[in-house]
Order: structure tokens, then sequence, then C-alpha cells
């Protein structure tokens, strides 16, 4: 059988193009990822998507557009691509064994945190170093800690541990942040948070636990020690495409390219939407908005063709 | 919950994992997303390999002591127990696929 369309990744942005598919009789089959729901999912409150005065937290915003999603009929298979091919339609989607073949596709798999790459981080996952203060901060009670970045997500992760830690120092490379101005105050006014400007973790210390990190000052090249018992990301991310390499145009950064103002990628038929084209908004509501316009890309594309 | 897994407890936890069947403990918590991955995979996981690896959840909210002795830091961790003694321990969220491999060993 031959889908209409088929999506990969199940974001905001993937998840909204299913309910506008399912909702146009486009009967869709998303193809989910074990890592379903994308980056939400390590988010607590999101203060910003509109219709939740209140804020809402990240899995339960997915869970409930899973829940429309399913509601028009969108079938969801729950493990990860493992390859594709493009080179003629329909198209054809691999999950291990199992093939998949779609009239178009939409791609919407997101992007996954950058982790630093210098020495001791690797070792120390887990025991200090971390990516999800929401899953980790409340193992670090009464703790010194380090938030690495410098946007909205690290002053939304710094802000979240001192629910937890005794202190914690953003460390940002910079000498200001590139976040909301709401959040950089919320963080910077916090008697808990502190920030060290101008520099970067050149190294996690310690040996079966975080005991530190060193520093270096990126304007005078001096270096110190700080001492901490866990360090928690949040320097930005990298696009999920590299099962798509060589299959379609991407940029330097490995993001997919689209025409502007439309989800339209190289490969005729072949639709994108979210953080995996994104670099420069990345908000759920973007990423919603462009799941919803990939899908009208899609039908359209459909139409033309009498498919 | 899973219908093939158990819930421990503080309580409970010594002699669930004390068993010669190896026992797999998902340390786990209500407000950690990337935990939620884990459910399904870890119940069907329970479910085929029943007889051979015992599959139990503990709740790191309301079960701190266990959590704090064996130093979880960061959830999902899973660790892997046979005759009460940690064998191997899984720190963060994985596909069914990667799990099964890397429990290779105890899954059969």
């Amino acid at each position: 059988m031959t889908e209409k369309i088929l999506i990969i990744g199940s974001g905001p942005a993937g998840l909204t193009a299913a309910i506008y598919a399912a909702r146009a009789d486009l009967n869709p089959l998303m193809i989910e990822g074990y890592e379903r729901g994308g980056q939400l999912m390590l988010t607590t409150d999101v203060e910003n998507y509109p219709g939740f005065p209140d804020g809402i937290m990240g899995p339960e915003l997915i869970e409930a557009f899973r829940k429309q999603a399913e509601r028009f009929g969108t079938r969801i298979i729950s493990s990860d691509v493992t390859r594709v091919d493009l080179s003629e339609r329909p198209f054809k989607v691999w999950v291990g064994q199992d093939e998949f073949a779609a009239e178009t596709l939409i791609l919407s798999t997101g992007a996954e945190a950058r982790w630093l790459d210098v020495p001791g981080e690797a070792r120390l996952r887990g025991y200090g170093v971390s990516a999800c203060a929401t899953c980790d901060g409340f193992f670090f009670r009464d703790k010194d800690l380090v938030v690495i970045g410098g946007g909205d997500s690290a002053m939304e992760e710094a802000l979240f541990l001192t629910k937890f830690a005794t202190k914690v120092t953003i460390i940002h490379r910079r000498d200001q942040f590139r976040a909301s101005k709401i959040m950089a105050k919320r963080a910077m006014d916090h008697e808990k948070i502190d920030v060290v400007w101008n520099s970067t973790v050149e190294e996690v210390l310690g040996e079966d636990l975080v005991t530190g990190v060193r520093l270096k000052n990126v304007e005078t090249g001096e270096e110190s020690t700080l001492d901490v018992d866990g360090v928690f990301l949040a320097i930005g991310h990298d696009p999920n495409t590299s099962f798509l390499q060589d299959q379609l145009e991407l940029d330097k950064a490995g993001y997919i390219v689209t025409e502007p103002h439309s989800t339209l990628t190289s490969v005729e038929g072949v639709f994108a939407a979210g953080d995996v084209v994104d670099h420069l908004y990345q908000q759920a509501v973007t990423a919603a908005g462009q799941g919803c316009q990939a899908t009208l890309d899609a039908e359209r594309w459909l139409e033309a063709r009498e498919v | 919950m899973g219908q093939n897994t158990t819930d421990a407890t503080d309580a409970t936890f010594a002699a669930l994992v004390s068993e010669s069947t190896p026992t797999l403990v998902d340390f786990w918590a209500e407000w950690c997303g990337p935990c939620k991955l884990m459910d399904g995979p870890l119940d069907e996981l329970a479910g085929e390999q029943s007889g051979k690896l015992n599959v139990v959840k503990l709740n790191v909210d309301e079960n701190q002591a266990t959590a704090m002795e064996y130093g979880v830091m960061s959830i999902p961790t899973m660790i892997v127990f046979r005759d009460g003694q940690e064998k191997k321990r899984l720190v963060g969220a994985r596909s069914r696929t990667q799990l099964e491999s890397e429990l290779s060993e105890y899954v059969g």
C-alpha cells in the first residue's frame, strides 16, 4: 500500500501536520521515533504557547497534540526511521526491515541537544552531567550547579534548578544573553543565580562524580576552576538529518533547505517543517505553524497530480 | 503502570532484586518526560522475557532512599540486578532495539 502522506517525527510540527492531514481525509501515517514528542518532552512550564494562560507542561502539551491527531485517525508507529530513498516516487521509508511507500513525505524530525565535546563530559554523563534539568534537577538538592548557555532554555533551566540547588552559576561565552529580555531578567534577578560572562567550559572535573569545571575566559585566556556538583547543558541544538544525507539539500549546519515562505524541499513531494528546517525561531508555536503549512503544501501537491 | 512490570518501593526493593533471575529496575518519576518513553518498551520486554528477566519500576519521588543508595542522578536509569548485585547500568532513554541489544546477555 502506498501512503498518501507519511510524516516522520512527532513534535509540534509533525503532530500539527498529522492533525491537518487526518482532517483532510488523507489518512496519514506517522513514524514518531522512539524519542517521541521531541524537545517539549524535556521542558517544564511552557508559558508562551497561545491558549494556555496559566502555562502548560511540555509533555502535557504533546499529549494533547497527539490525542487530537489520533482522534481524526492518524496511525502512529513508535520506532525510528532507519533509511529513506527519495530518488523516485513513491518514496521509500524503512523502519528496520519494514518498508513503507508514500506519495508525499513530511520531514519533522526536529533537533537534539548539543554536547560540549570536552574531556570528562561523556564519562560523567548521568553522574552529574545532564542535558535535562527537568529530569535530573531533583537529584541535586542543596548542591552547587552550573548551567552552560545563554538562550531561553539556559535561563529556564537555571530558574528551574533554583528549586533544588543552593546556587546556580550560568556560564556564557559572550558578554550578554541572547535569551528573551523577560527570561534573562528573571534569571539575573534571582538571588540564587550568578553569571560568569565571556567564559567557556574546557573540562568537566571529577573521577566518579562531577566535582567541578575548568573555565577559560575567552578575552583574557585566563583559566580557573569552579567547584560544582552538577553541570547542565543548554548550548543549542543540532538538526536530526543524518538519515537524509545525500537525499536532499541540507545547509552547512545540516538543516533541511526549503524554498522561502514554503515547506517545499529540493525534492518534489517532500516537505519539511519545524526545528529540522528552522534555526532562527525554534518555538513550539512556529513549528506547529510550519507543520500546518507542510500538510497544506502536500495536499495541494497531491491535488495537482490527482493522486 | 504496565501489566507486565512490578512496582517496587523502598520496603520491597531488596527482596525483588535478590532473585537469581535477572531483574531490571527502571528508576523513573512522573515529571520526567524521557522516562515516559520507556514505559511501552519496558512493558513489552517484560511480557516477552517473562521468567527470564523481571522488570521492576521504582518511583524515585516516592522512594528516595533506594535512588540515593544506588547513586541515581539522572533518570531514566535502568539497572540490572542478579542475586542482589548490580550487574549493568543504563542511563538515559533508548529505543526498544537498542535496549534489547544492550541487554543481550540477559534476554533470550
